[in-house]
This record gives C-alpha cells, sequence and structure tokens, in this order.
C-alpha cells in the first residue's frame, strides 16, 4: 500500500483503498480477469483440440482425463468453454465498443446542441429501444446470415441507445455549471467543452454501464448463438453447447451444466464488477460503507 | 433556568476533533449569536442539538434541553422531541423543501404526526401556521407546491414548519445567507416576532456579525471548534477583548485601500457600450406547442464604462442582473439591443469571431467550488483562456503566464500541479481571478465574487480587487446585493429592478442619498455593523 501510495498520490491511494474493501468489485474483478485470462490461454493452449472429432470417446462423463467431460461428438468441453470464451469476449467488447463509440458522441452531441436535434435524436433512440433487442438481433442475423459478425453487429446497435441516454443524462447535468461557462468565456466551442470538460466528468457513469452492458453482452451472444445465429460451427461459442445438450439433458446433464455455468458465472462477475464501480466512484455512496 | 444548557460538549468524527468544550446556553424567549468562520463547528453544533450527526460521530458532555439530557435519549424519543421542542430552520431554502409536496402537506405533516392530529384538524394549523409567516391562505393556497414559491416565500414556509408545534428552542443555521438583502430584513423580522410570541429561544447561527448584531441578546463567537468569547453582544462586539473578535469585526466593515479614482486621469474612451438591450425568455408552456406570455429579463437596458472605472450593478435576486452579465460575456444572445466592447460590436458575431472581444473580457463566478473543472489541475484551468490566443503558446510560455497570474494573485507557482479540491474557498476564487486575468483583460465581469466567503477572506479578496484594478487597469462589473461590497471597490452604480436600470450615479452618492424607490429599499436593507452595533449598545447600555 504505501508503495501504491507514493506512485499514484493520496487521492489515487484512498480510491484504491475504497475499491479493495468493496466485496463486489473485487469479486467480479476476480472473475472478470479470470474469464479473460482463459480466454487468452486458449490461443496458445488447450487441453485438446476442439475440432477434432473422437466418436469413440463420445459423451464421457467428467473424468481425470476430461475434467468436465465430452460431447456427442468427443470434444473436450473445458477445451470448447475456453475457446468458446473468446468469442463471447471478443463479441462482447466489440458490441459495447459499437455501443459506446456511436451512443456517446450521439448523447453528447444532444446535450450540447439541445432544441430540435436533441429531440430528434433521443425519440429514434425511443424507436430502437421500442424493439426487444434479441428479437431484432435475431432479424437482422436472419436478413444478413448468421455469422460471430453480424451478431457483434446486432448485439452493437442495441447497445448505442443505452449509451446515448446516459451520456445525454450526465452531459446535461454538467453543462451549466460554472466551470462549463468559464470555459465559453475563454473562447471554447462546445465540440471542445464537450471533448476537455465532459468527457472526463462523465466518464465513470460510461464506465459502469460498460460494464453491465458488457455482461448483457454476453448474455446476448449466447442467445443468438443458442439458436444458430451467432458463431458457426465449427467454432465452439457457449450458446451454442448449450443447444447441443438440450436433447441430451437427462443422459449427459454436464454437456449443458458447464456452459451454462460459465455464462452464468461471466455474467454474475460483470455485473459485480458494475455494481462495486458504481459504489466505488459515486461520491455519495462513500458514507454507506 | 436556561432552556438549552451546553457543558463541554466535545465532538469527534472519526479521529478528528471538531468541537472541543463547547459551552452555551439559551434562555426562553432569548436569542443567542452563534458565530464564526467556515469550519468553525457551528453547524455541527446545531446538528448535535438534533442529534443528527452524522455517521462515525462520538460526543462526550452534557446538552440538556427543557431538562431533558439529549445525549442520553435514544433515537426514538429524540423523534418525538424534533419538531415539537426543537424547530430548524435550514440555509438552503431550495433544498429544504421536498419538490413533490405541497406547502399545506408540508407543514401539516408534522402537526399529524406528534399531535395525531386528524388531516383536516392539521390542515386547519397549518393554514393558521402559513397565515402567520406572511403567506395568507387566499393568495397562496395550501396546495401550491415548492417550485411555485419565490425564494424568500419558500422560506417563510420552512420556518412555518419548524415553528408549526411552537417548539420552545428554533434553531436557524444561516437562515438569510441565500437572500438577498431586502428579503434577509423581512426573515429576520418574522423570526424575532416568531420569538417574542411564543418565547421561544432562538439559536442564530452566522457568519454575518451585522445580523448577529441586529437580532440577538447575547453571543458565542467560536472558532475550530472552540468558544473563544461570549457575552451579551453589545458587550463583546464593541470591547473585542480577544483578538478574533476584533479581526472578524474589522474584516466585516473593510474597505480597500484604493488609490483616488485612477479613471479620472485616463482618457474618456468608452470601454463598453450597451444600447437599449432587451432579453425575452419564451413563457411558460400552457398548452401543446402553445407558450404564455414572454418573460422580460432585461428591459431596453443603455448604459457605458469607460477604461479603468470600476461600475457596481446591484438589485435584488431575479432583477435580471446575472442574465445582463452573460449577454455581456457573449454567453448569451439579446432578443434586441446592441453591445459593443472596444468600439466593436459583438452581439452580432459568431463564436470564432469573438476571439479578440473575449481576450478583453473575462469573468470571475460565484461558487468557489463550482467554478472549476474537478478533473483537471490548476496549471489546465488557469491557462484555459489562452485559446484564446492568435498563435497558441508552447508549454513553457503557458507555464510562465501562470506562475505569473498566480503571483498576481498571491499564490505560489507550485500551486500549478494541484487539483482545485486542494484549496480552500478564498484561495480558489484568487485561483478564479488568475484564470480571469491571464490574458490581461480590460474588463472582468465578476457575478457576486465574494459573496460565498467568509467576512476575513472577503475582505482579503476585495484587497485583491482593489490591488488589480490600479495597477493593471482592469475595470470592473460587479454585480452584487450587497451595498457594502459596492461601496468598497466602485466608483459608480447601476441599480437595476424588474430588467431595468433605474439608478446611476457615484457610488457614494448613490447609497447615502438614494432617489428611486428601488434603491431606498437596498440602502435601508443593507446590514451595517457600526449602526447595528451603536443601536444595540443603547438598548444594551
Amino acid at each position: 500500500m504505501t508503495l501504491h501510495a507514493s506512485l499514484l498520490g493520496d487521492r489515487s491511494a484512498s480510491l484504491l483503498r475504497r475499491a479493495l474493501s468493496n466485496r463486489s468489485f473485487v469479486i467480479g474483478l476476480v472473475i472478470a480477469v479470470a474469464v479473460a485470462a482463459v480466454a487468452l490461454i486458449s490461443y496458445v493452449w488447450t487441453p485438446y483440440d476442439v475440432t477434432r472429432l473422437v466418436i469413440a470417446d463420445r459423451t464421457r462423463p467428467p473424468s481425470l482425463a476430461h475434467w468436465f467431460g465430452t460431447d456427442h461428438f468427443g470434444r473436450d468441453i473445458l477445451s470448447m468453454i475456453m475457446v468458446g470464451a473468446r468469442n463471447s469476449i471478443a463479441v462482447a467488447l466489440v458490441a459495447v465498443g459499437i455501443g459506446m463509440g456511436i451512443g456517446v458522441p450521439l448523447g453528447c452531441l444532444a446535450a450540447a446542441r439541445g432544441g430540435m436535434l436533441d429531440e430528434a435524436v433521443m425519440r429514434l433512440n425511443d424507436l430502437v429501444f421500442a424493439f426487444p433487442a434479441l428479437l431484432s438481433a435475431i432479424m437482422i442475423t436472419a436478413v444478413f446470415g448468421p455469422g460471430a459478425l453480424n451478431a457483434i453487429i446486432a448485439i452493437g446497435i442495441f447497445n448505442i441507445p443505452v449509451f446515448a441516454r446516459v451520456a445525454r443524462a450526465g452531459a446535461l447535468s454538467i453543462w451549466p455549471r460554472e466551470f462549463i461557462l468559464a470555459a465559453r468565456t475563454a473562447g471554447k466551442g462546445k465540440i471542445l467543452i464537450t471533448i476537455e470538460h465532459i468527457l472526463p466528468n462523465i466518464a465513470t457513469l460510461l464506465l459502469v454501464q460498460g460494464s453491465i452492458q458488457f455482461a448483457l453482452g454476453i448474455l446476448a451472444e449466447a442467445g443468438l448463438s443458442y439458436v444458430g445465429l451467432g458463431a458457426q460451427p465449427p467454432m465452439p461459442s457457449w450458446g451454442r453447447m448449450l443447444f447441443d445438450a438440450q436433447t441430451r439433458m437427462t443422459v449427459a446433464p454436464w454437456m449443458a451444466m458447464f456452459p451454462g455455468m460459465a455464462i452464468a458465472i461471466t455474467v454474475l462477475g460483470f455485473n459485480l464488477l458494475g455494481d462495486g464501480l458504481a459504489d466505488i466512484l459515486d461520491p455519495r455512496s462513500r458514507r454507506r460503507q | 433556568m436556561s432552556l438549552l444548557e451546553i457543558d463541554n460538549l466535545s465532538l469527534n468524527i472519526g479521529d478528528q476533533p471538531i468541537l472541543k468544550d463547547i459551552d452555551i446556553s439559551v434562555a426562553p424567549g432569548e436569542i443567542m449569536g452563534l458565530v464564526g468562520e467556515s469550519g468553525s463547528g457551528k453547524s455541527l453544533t446545531a446538528l448535535t442539538i438534533m442529534q443528527l450527526l452524522p455517521f462515525g460521530a462520538h460526543t462526550t458532555g452534557r446538552v440538556t434541553l427543557g431538562g431533558i439530557d439529549i445525549l442520553a435519549t435514544d433515537e426514538e424519543r429524540m423523534c418525538l422531541l424534533r419538531g415539537k421542542e426543537v424547530g430548524m430552520v435550514f440555509q438552503e431554502p431550495m433544498t429544504a423543501l421536498n419538490p413533490l409536496k405541497t406547502i399545506g402537506e408540508q407543514v401539516a405533516e408534522g402537526i399529524r404526526w406528534h399531535n395525531r392530529a386528524s388531516r383536516a384538524e392539521a390542515e386547519e394549523q397549518a393554514r393558521i401556521m402559513l397565515d402567520r409567516v406572511g403567506l395568507p391562505a387566499e393568495k397562496f393556497p395550501l396546495s401550491r407546491y415548492p417550485h411555485e414559491l419565490s425564494g424568500g416565500q419558500r422560506q417563510r414556509v420552512v420556518i412555518a414548519i419548524a415553528c408549526a408545534l411552537k417548539p420552545k428552542l428554533l434553531i436557524a443555521d444561516e437562515p438569510t445567507t441565500a437572500l438577498d438583502v431586502v428579503l434577509q430584513v423581512q426573515i429576520l423580522d418574522l423570526l424575532r416576532d416568531l420569538v417574542t410570541e411564543n418565547r421561544m429561544g432562538l439559536l442564530l447561527i452566522s457568519h454575518d456579525l451585522a445580523v448577529v448584531t441586529e437580532m440577538t441578546d447575547r453571543i458565542t463567537i467560536l472558532r475550530r471548534g472552540e468558544v473563544l468569547e461570549a457575552g451579551k453582544t453589545a458587550e463583546t462586539l464593541s470591547r473585542q477583548r480577544h483578538p478574533y473578535t476584533r479581526q472578524l469585526a474589522q474584516a466585516s466593515m473593510h474597505v480597500p485601500q484604493r488609490p483616488v479614482s485612477p479613471a479620472q486621469e485616463k482618457n474618456h474612451t468608452p470601454l463598453l457600450v450597451v444600447e437599449s438591450l432587451t432579453r425575452d425568455y419564451p413563457g411558460s408552456r400552457t398548452a401543446w406547442l402553445r407558450h404564455g406570455e414572454p418573460l422580460r429579463a432585461v428591459d431596453n437596458v443603455s448604459f457605458s464604462m469607460l477604461a479603468g472605472q470600476s461600475t457596481a450593478l446591484v438589485g435584488r435576486s431575479g432583477c435580471g442582473k446575472s442574465t445582463l452579465a452573460r449577454m455581456i460575456l457573449a454567453l448569451d444572445r439579446p432578443s434586441a439591443g446592441t453591445i459593443r466592447f472596444r468600439d466593436e460590436t459583438i452581439t452580432d458575431k459568431r463564436e470564432h469571431e469573438l476571439k479578440l472581444a473575449r481576450r478583453g473580457m473575462q469573468a470571475v463566478f460565484q461558487d468557489p467550488y463550482g467554478s472549476f473543472d474537478p478533473r483537471q489541475k490548476v496549471e489546465r484551468l488557469v491557462t484555459e483562456p489562452l485559446h484564446l490566443l492568435e498563435k497558441a503558446p508552447s508549454r513553457t510560455e503557458r507555464r510562465n503566464m501562470a506562475e505569473d497570474a498566480l503571483a498576481e494573485v498571491g499564490l505560489i507557482p507550485s500551486d500549478l500541479d494541484k487539483y482545485p479540491h486542494e484549496f480552500s474557498g478564498g484561495q480558489r476564487q484568487r485561483l478564479s481571478i488568475a484564470r480571469a486575468i491571464i490574458t490581461r483583460p480590460k474588463l472582468v465581469v465578476a457575478d457576486e465574487p465574494v459573496s460565498a466567503l467568509d467576512v476575513s477572506i472577503r475582505a482579503q479578496i476585495l484587497d485583491l480587487l482593489a490591488d488589480l484594478n490600479s495597477r493593471l487597469g482592469i475595470a470592473y462589473l460587479f454585480i452584487t446585493h450587497d451595498l457594502t461590497v459596492a461601496r468598497a471597490i466602485t466608483d459608480d452604480v447601476m441599480v437595476m429592478h424588474a430588467g431595468r436600470i433605474v439608478e446611476r450615479g457615484a457610488t457614494k452618492e448613490i447609497l447615502d442619498h438614494p432617489q428611486s424607490e428601488a434603491a431606498q429599499a437596498l440602502v435601508a436593507a443593507a446590514p451595517d455593523l457600526h449602526r447595528a452595533l451603536a443601536r444595540k449598545l443603547q438598548e444594551q447600555g
């Protein structure tokens, strides 16, 4: 701690202390790091090759050789979950990126300009919001064909209004502050003010929303690949594994259990991370701890 | 026997000592003033009496109210005492009321809860109480919501809530600090009348010595959580036995040293010319796509200012002062009229054409806490106006200019690497001034720059402003409702009322012989320590 204190200054040190004493943040962080690590490890090593089918070993229960058992083609489930993590993370990450990359500028623009533009942007948001996200994602992938890329785009589009709303609400609470008036008397235009003053002050809001949308993204990807519209075989994905397991629930329950647990734990982890971040970064919640 | 007795009260929050051995007593019907600067522990003393202390607070000593030991009372009994035995009036009438409840409900709430009165009975009592505080039901029905009332009217509602159950003790924490001087007098009169009517004890917390002198029988002066001096108001303030008491009194009456008006010697080119300026706001929406009568915030205002000459713009809250200032700073566009700054018309310019004008014209805002981006370091904040220069300065040039500006306002170069939260309110206002003068402007528009500051800090900032005026020839347009401030540093005064300028002339002339009704009201209401003390001395002998 003393090392951190000298490196980061008092303020960051107290932030770090608060972060480490927040249980949901720590648990969420551990899970998130673990999932990311598993996905990275899968690039260099997995217990078995996930594309090789060994029919002789099919639907084996968990054992020392196959910790999580094998599926109906004899593929190792642990290896599939490891490789599937890549896909889940990539889809969720890029989808959050699309949502933030388009939604945040839109929200900031709406807040900065106001008037008809604000009205137009927000009503467009309402329109996108009005469709159930998964249903529309199915529509998009059905039209443009299934695949990881289309899943990403579909989930990303539905992240846009979420970030646009959060960014707009945050920006609107910053605009009337006196330091914005001061920046305007310094001749700074709306774009410059948004970049220099508004964004840093709403960054924490966006970070919290980002981690929650990330969890939702993983869930949405699992849902899309469950109905066969996500990553295509032979690329393993958690949702597809669940689909394959469905008809074999009674004979091979481990086929459903482990991918299901992977999804549940990852989503839980990122939700906890988001909650924890919100607690740590919101000064009003400090007293409660 | 006194009503409230505080003996040897000490308060710690965490390991930090906040109050040390406080002794205060208030008798029935007596007004006790609690005076001190921010951070002296005034408000926490009040919260101790109410037992509304923040989490982690630890108290020792003895606080008795009408014979009940408050520190030993559990929360359940305390709920019965609050409101019934002690009432509290808060500083900020905008946030002290629940915006979703009508004023009638809010006054009746306590009556219903404590007296187990029926809804109708409670409402009747609320009606009487609101009538007593000057909000008769014919003009202000009980079904009004707080946002439909002005600041002064809201404070009356807060007082009605506090006094609804005729408590024995009323605590008023800076009850008039957020109000303009005319409202201040009205609210203080109301409080005094209520105290005499019901023989309540009043603990009046304030940083304003003039207000306290006028109102109180006895005062207690608090500094850093300790009682420095206590006694009869007139005696304590006139003898000024403790050096800190003298310092406080002098700071309240402080007038900065100014060399004889520098404006007279300089040329007579007008710096700022405002011609028939008007600003209308669209009226509130009465129906879908239909608006009510537009609201005229600034009404046909014309005036001019000479270089180096400082002008005060005084008026009550809501009279259009700030709207006028924002238009002059080109932050808002007028509905009609023109503003010329150094012979350049700025009202029809686009943002990027305004660079030159903005360089010559900067602003200092009221709230020293809100006027800095909390996530940037001082160096970036202070050099922000350098954006207006034609050629962007190099890094070292920026640093040097920032250091110079900080030196002008009495801060040191190492302050550049700090964040705004590391500074006190007074230091932040210095930073704000440093930011305003870094482009060497000719005009600084200052919107209530000292009204959020303690008296001693206020005196220092006024000195600084006067000094910058004489050394750098900066003219101020000084917006304030406080006439002592106007008297201290300006040559001219404009009195604004309901969007119009109703009187204009030399500061001393207008403050001593106001002609218009608006100016007379402001002058009569302005708290003045000399006058108040003289009157109190007569009363208390």
